[in-house]
């Protein structure tokens, strides 16, 4: 097991978490939906939490997993109020359609 | 030893408190504003003062007359070999204006509180009035040109606000400009001078520059140009030919404020100066000899000016302007301190009879034309009184204090040359003869306005009358610091500045001392002539009755040119004003209009143009936004991999 | 609905990422913050709002191919990044505890006291904000 995973070379996260950042993104382009797309960006966040780890991890070096930890902070905080947000616009609009909330222009 | 050093520190503290204490009255009066009640904001105004002037007297008795204290509070401006600081330099030069800014200041403050009775900008004149002072204060406490100069502006400034306080008549407010503008002229040749003396020494420090001036040769032409540059920035702030006519215009401020800073502080500013920068100045005796020919000059043009004035604070401001410029005679001759003598008596006598103006004025309820006056001799006894003093100090009776300061002054011209002692005199005869002219008119015979303001002319309050008894008293003894030599006994003032003046004492050539005899024949002749005014005087305008002509129908060719003061207003409006608003309108219509305007709008209009079209972009659609985004991202990540 | 299931498997197995690379603190936190608290939050939200009924549209036509352009354009440049770049040959140590809980929190009580301190101040002020935007107007 510890042999195996010690073969791994380091690219391999980069090419995952690369792949899961853009899943991402176009996760964000595609749906309509409010609640997929913020769901969409907590998965890029978990790309970039995976390449932090996957850093320090090789790098030998624990700041990494420190910033990942304030990373994860900052996604709970943003995912609260996100959601807070989404409930008093579907209060408002009774959708969750991005395309439903294009009033602010101009 | 320990003692000393804590005497030091205690003189630093209670030094650095002087200008402290206007500042804190300025700042309570300028932020609360109409919240402090009336007399209540002129107290406070009134006791910083007077705290400042408590401050100045202990230091003037701890301080020996032949130490000084410098001492430096921060480093003010440090750029590459260029060092100036903030500091305070305390010797007797500057106790002596301290004492005379903050007393007599105290003074004119108390008699506002009464004189500003009731105007709506009360507590803004004590502001005004403390700035002013903690400005004077600064001006003569630095211990470099540049907080001098801080000063220099700053009471500028208070002139301006001061002179233009009733600023809802256009005249007062033309006053006030023509007084700013004026001064601006003079402070660009002391900025000049200021960025000479810093290319030449490297210095602005007082002691350093007088230092190092005396590497130079006597009569270096460097050292001529900035002394004269120095000598200009003097000239427009102590009202010389040829920048004299705002003081005049000045008259429109408040009655304190013409005496305070009109007559007895602000306008000493520029004698101050030289006085400080002595040995700079004798160094020069080019300048001196420049002093010398614009301070005679403007004695005898302003004396004959005030002939025939008839506002009875006109005749008051050329009259301050013809003493001024004896006391630049003064230094001309290099008699530093019988100049700043003269300041110190003059400070006196004319507060006082600006205050007196002012107290007749509070009288008649605002009318200053003496024709209109006369006869107020037997309302207003207190005032009446004081007047007289003040006017047989200015014209040199002795025991008054105009005479012990004028006659050394007319002895150090002698020595000179007698062809200018005698247009002195001449001029100091003219002062007699037109103060008394004022006296007579506006005291004496009967009364010319109306019956019903006569009913109404009452002495003023208390608060106006003590001052003046006070500054009357020191009309009379102020004198007695500066004995002639003839007396045989120490002349107490030029001893206590000597440790100041006395550096430039070895520069110039020693004067020869006149005899005692001759001395005495001069003191004769100038009492005599002033004696003889002053009869002439009471010959035309009492026993004859005459009075000055309503109009210039009435005048003769040059009592036409002198009533119109010789037309320099005019002349002055001719050359550089009118020129001045043409080129301005000239301006206006081309480079104004057609090229400032047409950029600013341009731009306006560009980016109001590109805001339009960018405003597209702006379709409210997340969605949109987030694939511009990652295209950019794209673009970005794109551009890197390719370089 | 089945998204946030699917997220949460995704979730539950960048964890097992995180044990792989001796991550192990990272790996509970993670699973407790997302599994546990984020998702749950999600659930509560899709449930409380009903949106099963709801049919997911999809954008136009333009700005789907738009979307599938830039998408596919980031990762192709992401990977010409990676093959650019060079990442060296790292190896991963056969036992490491800089994972371990008492080296992060070393870490983390030491040299970023300050940061952990103001994200507290954070969370404050996200839990206020949720809280005052979620209520119905009073």
């Amino acid at each position: 097991m510890e042999n195996a995973l010690v073969s791994v070379p380091h690219n391999w996260y980069l090419l995952l978490s690369s792949l899961l950042f853009c899943i991402g993104v176009m996760g964000v382009l595609f749906r309509r939906n409010v609640i997929v797309i913020l769901m969409c960006i907590e998965l890029m966040l978990n790309s970039v939490n995976l390449l932090l780890v996957s850093f320090s991890a090789y790098a030998q070096n624990a700041d990494g997993q420190v910033f990942v930890f304030f990373v994860m902070v900052v996604a709970a905080a943003e995912v609260a109020v996100g959601l807070a947000l989404i409930v008093s616009i579907y209060r408002n609009v009774a959708s969750t359609d991005i395309d439903s909330m294009k009033k602010l222009k101009w | 030893m320990n003692d000393q050093i804590t005497n030091s520190s205690l003189l630093t503290i209670l030094s650095i408190l002087i200008p402290v204490f206007p500042l804190v009255g300025f700042l309570i009066n300028g932020l609360l504003g109409k919240r402090v009640p009336e007399p209540i904001s002129g107290w406070i105004g009134s006791i910083a003062v007077l705290a400042s002037f408590v401050c100045a007297a202990t230091i003037f008795f701890t301080l020996p007359a032949t130490e000084s204290l410098s001492f430096n509070l921060f480093n003010w401006i440090a750029y590459a070999n260029l060092n100036i600081s903030f500091g305070f330099l305390i010797d007797p030069l500057t106790i002596t204006m301290l004492l005379v800014i903050t007393g007599i200041g105290f003074l004119i403050h108390l008699y506002s509180i009464s004189y500003m009775h009731g105007d709506e900008g009360f507590t803004r004149f004590f502001t005004y009035l403390n700035l002013f002072i903690f400005f004077m204060l600064l001006l003569v406490m630095g211990n470099n040109y540049l907080v001098m100069f801080i000063g220099w502006e700053g009471v500028g400034l208070c002139s301006y606000l001061l002179i233009g306080f009733w600023f809802k008549e256009h005249e007062n407010n033309n006053a006030a400009k023509k007084a700013f503008i004026m001064n601006r002229v003079g402070d660009l040749g002391f900025l000049l001078g200021m960025f000479a003396l810093l290319m030449l020494f490297g210095t602005l420090d007082y002691a350093a520059v007088a230092q190092a001036v005396q590497g130079y040769p006597v009569n270096h032409g460097l050292i001529v140009g900035i002394t004269l540059l120095l000598f200009i920035g003097a000239m427009g702030k102590s009202a010389q030919i040829p920048l004299y006519t705002w003081l005049p215009d000045a008259m429109a401020g408040p009655t304190p404020v013409s005496a305070l800073i009109h007559a007895a502080t602000m306008v000493t500013a520029g004698i101050y100066m030289i006085a400080r920068s002595n040995v700079l100045f004798a160094m020069a005796p080019a300048t001196l000899d420049v002093i010398l020919i614009v301070g005679v000059a403007t004695c005898v043009m302003a004396a004959i000016i005030g002939l025939m004035q008839n506002d009875i604070k006109k005749v008051l401001a050329y009259s301050t302007v013809s003493q001024l410029g004896l006391m630049f005679v003064a230094l001309g001759l290099g008699a530093f301190s019988s100049g700043m003598f003269h300041v110190v008596t003059h400070a006196f006598f004319k507060a006082l009879l600006f205050l007196g103006s002012g107290s007749v004025i509070h009288a008649l309820h605002g009318e200053q034309d003496i024709r209109k006056m006369g006869g107020l001799g037997k309302y207003i006894k207190i005032t009446f009184i004081t007047f007289i003093i003040g006017s047989l100090a200015i014209s040199g009776i002795p025991p008054f204090a105009g005479f012990f300061s004028k006659d050394e002054i007319l002895a150090k011209t002698f020595e000179h040359s007698p062809a200018i002692w005698i247009i002195v005199s001449l001029s100091s005869a003219l002062t007699a003869f037109y103060m008394f002219r004022l006296v007579y008119i506006t005291f004496s015979g009967n009364y010319r306005g109306t019956e019903e303001t006569r009913s109404k002319i009452h002495e003023s309050p208390a608060l106006i009358t003590i001052p003046l008894i006070i500054l009357a008293i020191l009309s009379i003894i102020g004198g007695f610091m500066g004995l002639p030599a003839i007396t045989g006994l120490t002349h107490a003032f030029s001893t206590y500045l000597s440790s100041v003046t006395g550096a430039s004492a070895g520069i110039l050539p020693e004067a020869h001392h006149l005899s005692h005899a001759t001395e005495y024949v001069l003191i004769g002749v100038a009492v005599l002539a002033a004696i003889v005014s002053i009869l002439i005087a009471r010959y035309m305008y009492v026993t004859k009755g005459q009075l000055p002509a309503n109009s210039d129908a009435e005048l003769n060719g040059v009592q036409k040119l002198v009533s119109n003061k010789f037309y320099v207003d005019e002349v002055y409006n001719a050359v550089f004003v009118k020129p001045v608003v043409k080129l301005s309108a000239l301006i206006y219509e081309y480079v104004d209009k057609l090229l400032v305007d047409n950029v600013v709008n341009g731009v306006a209009k560009v980016t109001d143009l590109s805001g339009r079209t960018l405003r597209l972009v702006q379709t409210g659609s997340t969605t949109f936004y987030l694939l511009a985004m990652v295209c950019g991202i794209v673009i970005l990540f794109v551009i890197r991999l390719l370089i | 609905m089945y998204s946030v299931i699917a997220m949460i498997v995704c979730f539950f197995s960048i964890a097992g990422h995180y044990v792989l690379l001796n991550a192990q603190f990272l790996a509970i936190v993670h699973i407790i913050v997302y599994a546990g608290a984020i998702m749950v939050l999600f659930l509560f939200v899709v449930m409380l709002l009903n949106l099963n009924q709801e049919p997911d549209k999809s954008h136009g036509k333009l700005l789907r191919v738009a979307a599938a352009i830039s998408g596919g354009m980031l990762f192709l440049v992401l990977l010409l990044s990676l093959n650019t770049s060079e990442t060296g040959t790292f190896v991963l140590p056969e036992k490491s505890d800089i994972g371990m809980v008492q080296h992060v929190g070393k870490k983390l009580f030491n040299e970023y006291v300050l940061p952990f301190e103001i994200s507290s101040v954070l969370l404050l002020s996200a839990i206020i904000g949720s809280v005052v935007l979620a209520k119905k107007e009073a």
